[in-house]
C-alpha cells in the first residue's frame, strides 16, 4: 500500500521542520507566554490576597470605629445624665432656698403683723379708755348730778367690755 | 450566512478544478470515464507540484501550477524545478540517468521512459533517494510560518507589566492554557510537566493547524500533510523518544520486572509491556493518518458523486453532505490534535511518574 | 479491489468490534457523568484514553489486513 509506505524525503523534512519549530517556538513564544501567564497568575493571586487583607483591615477599622462611636455615645449619655442631675439638684437647691426665704419673710411679716396688731389694740384700748373716760366724764357729769349708783353701773359695764 | 454561501461557492469551484485535475491524470482523452478512486488517490498522495487552478481554453486544458524544487540524491546531488517534467510528460536527464515523474513519484527509466509493472500492477522501476520539496513539505513550511507568526506576535503582547489579554492574545491564550492545564498538568506531575510543555504545545498547534490547512480545498491548502504516514511517523517517533529518554527507574522497572507479581507472570508481562512500548506510538501514527485521510476520502467521494452520476441534479445533495462532512472534519481536526497531544502527555506522564506504590 | 474479498470482510469485522467497544465506553461514561457531573472532565479524559486504546488495537488490525490483502 502506497499510503502506508513512509517517504524518506518527507520524513527527513518533517523531522527537521518540526524540530526547528519546537526550537523557535520554545525560544520566542512558549517561554515568554508561559512565563508571562504564570507571573500574571501570581500577580492576580497576590492582588487577591492583598484585597482580602485590605478587606480584613477595613473590617477591623470598622469595628474600631463602631467601638469608638459606642464609647462616645456612652460618654455623651453619662455627661447628659450628669448635667441633668446637676440641673435637678440646682433647681432643688434654689427651690429650697426660696422656700426658706419665703418662710422667713412670712414669719417676719407675721411677727410684724402681730406687733402692729398688738400696738393697734393697745392704741384702741387707750382710745376706748379715753372714750370711756370721756363718756364716763360726761356720765359722771350727768350722774354726778344724779346718783352715785349710775357711776357704779358705768364701771360695771366697762368691766364687762371685752376687747378681745 | 454570507460565509456559508462563500464556502459553498468555493467548494463547487474546488470540485470543478479537482475534476479537471483528475481528468488531466488520464492524459489527453477528455471523454475518458471519470475514475473517482484515481482522483482521490491523487489528492491524498504527495505531489511534486502545487496545483492552483485548471481551466479550459479552446478545448485544451490549461493548468496553473506552482513548480516545486526536486532534490535527488543519486550519484551526487541533482536539484531542478519540477516544471522540467512538464506534468510527467517529459523525461529529465541528469548524468547518465533518465528520470520520469509517474503518478507523483520519480522513477529511474531508460531513454524512452518505460515503466515496468509486476503482477500486482506495482511499478518495478527503481527510485532515487528523493529529498524534494514536495507539496506536503511546502505546505508544512507555510504552516510553520503561520504558526510562528501567530505565536510570536502573541508573545510580543506579553511584554511589559501583566495585563488582561487583548487581540490575538485573547484567542491564543485560552488554547495555550487548555493544553497546559487540561493536557499537560492533568497527565504529568506538575513539577515535571513544565519541561515537556513546549513540545506538547508545539505538537498540538502543529497538528491542528496542519489539519485545518488540509481542509482548505484550494491553493494554499489542499495537501494531505497530517494524513501522510511520513509526518505521523515522525511525530510518533518524537513522542516515543521523548517518552523513553525521560523514563524513570520505576518506569523501566514496571516494564521489565513488574513488582508485586509472581515470576512467570513477570516474564509474560515484560514481553507484553515491551511490545506495548512500540504499539503505543504505532497507534498514534496510524490514528492520525487514518482519521485525516478518511475525512479527505469521504469529502472527495461525496463530490465525486456528481461526476460519477454525470448529473448536475445531484450537486445540491452532494454539496450539502460535503458541507456537513466539513463541519465534522473541523471538529475532527481539533479532536485529533487533542487526542495525539493528550496521549503523548499520558505516555510521558507514565514514564516520569514517581514511585506510587 | 473487485468483489467481496476476505480483506473487506475482515475490515468490516474489525470496525464492528471497535465500534461496539467504543460505544460501550461512551455509554458507561455518559451514565457515569450523569450520576456524577462534578467529575465529568476526569471521566471524559478516561473515556478518550480507553477509546484510544481500543482504536489503536483496531487500527493495528486494519493495517495488518490492508498489508496482507
Amino acid at each position: 500500500m502506497g499510503l502506508l509506505t513512509p517517504d524518506p524525503g518527507l520524513v527527513f523534512w518533517s523531522a527537521l521542520t518540526f524540530g526547528l519549530l519546537v526550537f523557535i517556538l520554545k525560544r520566542y513564544a512558549w517561554k515568554p507566554i508561559l512565563h508571562a501567564v504564570k507571573s500574571r497568575e501570581e500577580t492576580i493571586e497576590y492582588a487577591l490576597a492583598e484585597a482580602e487583607k485590605a478587606k480584613a483591615e477595613v473590617e477591623d477599622l470598622n469595628a474600631t470605629k463602631i467601638q469608638i462611636m459606642n464609647e462616645a455615645k456612652d460618654e455623651r449619655d453619662t455627661l447628659i445624665k450628669e448635667a441633668r442631675d446637676l440641673k435637678q439638684s440646682m433647681l432643688d437647691d434654689a427651690k429650697h432656698k426660696a422656700q426658706e426665704e419665703a418662710d422667713k419673710i412670712i414669719a417676719s411679716a407675721r411677727m410684724q403683723i402681730e406687733r402692729e396688731k398688738n400696738e393697734a389694740i393697745l392704741q384702741l384700748k387707750e382710745k376706748v379708755a379715753e372714750f370711756s373716760v370721756d363718756i364716763a366724764g360726761k356720765l359722771l357729769e350727768e350722774e354726778l348730778q344724779t346718783t352715785d349708783k349710775q357711776k357704779a353701773i358705768i364701771d360695771k359695764y366697762l368691766q364687762e367690755v371685752n376687747f378681745n | 450566512m454570507q460565509h456559508i454561501r462563500l464556502f459553498i461557492a468555493l467548494s463547487v469551484l474546488w470540485a470543478i478544478t479537482q475534476n479537471s485535475f483528475a481528468a488531466d491524470t488520464h492524459g489527453d482523452d477528455s471523454e475518458k470515464e471519470f475514475d473517482p478512486m484515481e482522483m482521490i488517490m491523487h489528492h491524498i498522495a504527495d505531489s511534486h507540484e502545487w496545483h492552483v487552478v485548471s481551466y479550459n481554453s479552446n478545448g485544451e486544458e490549461k493548468h496553473i501550477t506552482i513548480p516545486l524544487p526536486v532534490i535527488l540524491i543519486d550519484n551526487g546531488l541533482h536539484v531542478f524545478m519540477s516544471s522540467a517534467f512538464h506534468h510527467g510528460e517529459e523525461l529529465v536527464k541528469k548524468g547518465d540517468t533518465y528520470y520520469k515523474l509517474y503518478h507523483g513519484k520519480i522513477y529511474r527509466t531508460d531513454a524512452s521512459g518505460t515503466i515496468a509493472y509486476d503482477d500486482n500492477h506495482e511499478v518495478t522501476n527503481s527510485k532515487p533517494l528523493d529529498f524534494s520539496i514536495t507539496r506536503n513539505v511546502a505546505s508544512m513550511w507555510l504552516s510553520i510560518i503561520l504558526i510562528i507568526w501567530l505565536f510570536t506576535s502573541a508573545a510580543k503582547r506579553y511584554r511589559g507589566p501583566p495585563s488582561a489579554p487583548k487581540g490575538v492574545q485573547s484567542f491564543v491564550e485560552p488554547l495555550i492554557l487548555f493544553v497546559r492545564d487540561d493536557i499537560a498538568y492533568a497527565q504529568i506531575d506538575k513539577h515535571k510537566a513544565d519541561r515537556f510543555l513546549p513540545f506538547l504545545l508545539t505538537l498540538f498547534f502543529f497538528i491542528w493547524i496542519n489539519n485545518l490547512l488540509g481542509l482548505i480545498p484550494f491553493f494554499p491548502g489542499g495537501s494531505n500533510l497530517t494524513g501522510n504516514i511520513s509526518l505521523t511517523l515522525v511525530l510518533a517517533l518524537i513522542t516515543f523518544f521523548v517518552t523513553n529518554f525521560s523514563g524513570t527507574k520505576s518506569y523501566w522497572g514496571h516494564i521489565f520486572w513488574m513488582p508485586g507479581v509472581p515470576v512467570p507472570i513477570r516474564l509474560l508481562l515484560s514481553v507484553i509491556e515491551f511490545i506495548g512500548l512500540f504499539t503505543k506510538p504505532f497507534a498514534l501514527m496510524i490514528r492520525l493518518l487514518a482519521n485525516i485521510t478518511a475525512g479527505h476520502i469521504i469529502i472527495l467521494s461525496l463530490f465525486s458523486l456528481i461526476f460519477v452520476m454525470k448529473s448536475i441534479a445531484i450537486a445540491p445533495v452532494s454539496v450539502l453532505m460535503v458541507l456537513m462532512m466539513f463541519m465534522l472534519e473541523l471538529l475532527v481536526a481539533v479532536l485529533q490534535a487533542y487526542i495525539f497531544t493528550l496521549l503523548s502527555a499520558l505516555f510521558i506522564g507514565m514514564a516520569v511518574a514517581s514511585e506510587e506504590h | 479491489m473487485e468483489g467481496l474479498s476476505l480483506t473487506t470482510i475482515g475490515l468490516g469485522l474489525i470496525i464492528s468490534g471497535a465500534a461496539y467497544g467504543i460505544g460501550r465506553i461512551a455509554q458507561s461514561a455518559m451514565e457515569a457523568m450523569g450520576r456524577q457531573p462534578e467529575i465529568s472532565s476526569k471521566i471524559q479524559t478516561a473515556m478518550i484514553i480507553a477509546a484510544a486504546l481500543i482504536e489503536g488495537a483496531a487500527l493495528f488490525a486494519i493495517v495488518v489486513a490492508l498489508m496482507k490483502g
